[in-house]
């Protein structure tokens, strides 16, 4: 099995080959409309992760020592780079997630889509998968 | 449109790049753009003109509290209100708001008593008011908007009750862009005693406002979306009413006397001014005013009303598209056009534009209340100003088309 590193530097190689912002997005797009299908019935208020722009939310489930991500949003490009990081962090152990330092959100340079502003919940999200992390470690 | 080029000269940040392209600045309601003239009285007031004001004898003291009242006077002429002394010089609308809604509140209202407002506010406009509310244990009432945008003024009349102390409307809704027909709602108001906060905030900028043919006892404004610096912003009201309130904060240059057995205050304009002003920017605000009149009576306001029936017309026959705030003439509309596109995020949108060097805004506009109404969570808002031009439109209307056909597929 790859690691967590290997993995992410896979993502960022793969996004850096679009030189065009329009280019990324058309990827993301296509990313986000091919993400696994979020069942309807966990769009709760609890997994809600609410912007001002787009709505993101999130599921997740511990199996022995390995946290399962599912996420949706109602924006297709947040689709996309929610489709991003679930591949990227699904199914890892608690341990190596709260080790990571994120830092490969920087190298996919999405910083405007991932600011910690109140504008969009994916930093949010992004915060709540670290933390459920350090908590199952 | 010679005149157009002329003006947008006058802005270093129209000339700006982004991502490469011309920046397309379309996001004119969050904040406008500053002119030379705006920037040069701002770094003049911090090289050369930077004391304390009010409270020294010395030379840079004088030259800067001239400057301060000097604007005073320029905005109290450019609103005809009546005594200087009822411009009250703020950080923004916001805190306008506040200021009436605390000092105000402390002075006039009462348990049980009521504030009216209308469903089309900016948060600014609500939030102060649910927190007066609270604290007194007064009822919020809401008058609502019509499908079509429009203030439902008909129904002002039976929402009105004696204990109505206030009602809160904005001049043109942030969100809408629809002119209120303030003079009505004021006369009906106030032959039923209850007095009217008007939030300029986006009036200021596209409306010549005459806060007596108004009527209004309350006119507030920011100075960062007329063009002038950040941090500024104006409180009108009547001076026999701010005479009658309370201060809002307490200490620097509001006091009468001070002694531990009690402090009387400062008489108006001081009384609402606290702490350190906003010294170099304040001054801005008369610059800002001349340009924003300049702007108004050169031949720009043409263009710009040619550039605003050009984007309703297209916005409007799309079918695609839902536009927020239709009224009945174009001319109760300034250039500021809210909508969603079918089967497209707005977030999605405005990310694509900008990309494309177009910066819109999207999202909620600080108006959660007004989605709610129209069923969405949020929308995409493009705001003119008189230095855009018409080529600046049609690059929007062939990028969104462009974006809608990447979000489509």
């Amino acid at each position: 099995m790859k690691t967590l590193q290997e993995i992410q530097a896979e993502v960022v190689e793969d996004f850096s080959m679009y030189d065009e912002w329009l280019d990324k997005y058309e990827y993301l797009i296509d990313l986000g409309r091919r993400l696994e299908p979020f069942p309807e019935e966990l769009k709760t208020e609890d997994r809600l992760i609410k912007g001002c722009q787009s709505r993101v939310w999130l599921d997740t489930t511990v199996e022995g020592e390995r946290l399962f991500f599912r996420a949706d949003s109602d924006a297709i490009i947040t689709k996309g780079i929610i489709s991003l990081l679930v591949g990227v962090y699904s199914g890892r152990t608690a341990r190596e997630i709260a080790e990571d330092d994120f830092s490969f959100v920087e190298r996919l340079g999405l910083r405007e889509n991932l600011s910690p502003t109140r504008a969009n919940g994916l930093a949010s999200m992004i915060a709540t998968i670290r933390e459920t992390a350090r908590k199952h470690c | 449109m010679m005149q157009v080029e002329k003006i947008r000269q006058e802005f270093p940040e129209l000339g700006e790049q982004v991502y490469g392209k011309p920046l397309v600045y379309l996001d004119n309601a969050a904040t406008s753009q500053r002119p030379r003239s705006v920037i040069r009285k701002w770094t003049e007031m911090s090289e050369r003109r930077n004391a304390n004001l009010h409270r020294a004898v010395h030379r840079i003291a004088d030259l800067a509290t001239t400057e301060y009242e000097a604007t005073r006077d320029a905005v109290r002429a450019y609103l005809n209100a009546e005594y200087r002394e009822e411009i009250i010089f703020t950080s923004g609308a916001t805190a306008s708001i506040n200021l009436v809604a605390f000092s105000f509140g402390e002075a006039f209202v009462r348990e049980g008593d009521e504030i009216l407002v209308s469903e089309a506010e900016h948060h600014s406009d609500i939030v102060p008011w649910q927190m007066l509310c609270q604290r007194k244990g007064a009822v919020l009432k809401v008058l609502p908007v019509d499908d079509s945008g429009r203030l439902c003024t008909e129904q002002l009349p039976a929402l009105l009750t004696p204990r109505t102390k206030l009602l809160c409307v904005a001049h043109i809704s942030n969100v809408l862009g629809i002119v209120n027909p303030v003079k009505e709602i004021v006369n009906i108001c106030h032959s039923n005693n209850c007095k009217v906060l008007v939030d300029g905030a986006q009036g200021i900028v596209h409306q010549r406002v005459d806060v007596r043919e108004l009527g209004c006892d309350f006119y507030v404004f920011s100075g960062h979306k007329v063009y002038a610096a950040p941090g500024t912003g104006v409180l009108y009201g009547r001076r026999e009413l701010l005479e009658q309130m309370p201060p809002y904060m307490g200490g620097g240059e509001m006091i009468g006397t001070v002694r531990w057995t009690g402090t009387t205050y400062a008489p108006l304009p001081q009384k609402f001014e606290a702490g350190t002003q906003n010294i170099a920017g304040t001054p801005t605000l008369r610059l800002a005013l001349e340009m924003a009149a300049q702007m108004r009576e050169s031949g720009a306001e043409q263009e710009l009303d040619r550039v605003k029936s050009f984007l309703f017309k297209q916005l409007q026959d799309n079918p695609k598209i839902r536009l927020y705030g239709v009224p009945d003439s174009l001319e109760q509309k300034i250039p500021l056009f809210s909508f969603s596109v079918e089967h497209c995020h707005h977030e999605d949108l405005a990310l694509i534009l900008d990309k494309m060097g177009i910066a819109v805004r999207s999202g909620q506009m600080c108006a959660e209340p007004l989605m709610d109404r129209f069923g969405v969570t949020g929308m995409l808002r493009v705001s003119l100003a008189p230095y855009n031009t018409m080529a600046e439109a049609e690059y929007f209307m062939e990028s969104l088309a462009r974006a809608v056909k990447m979000l489509e597929g």
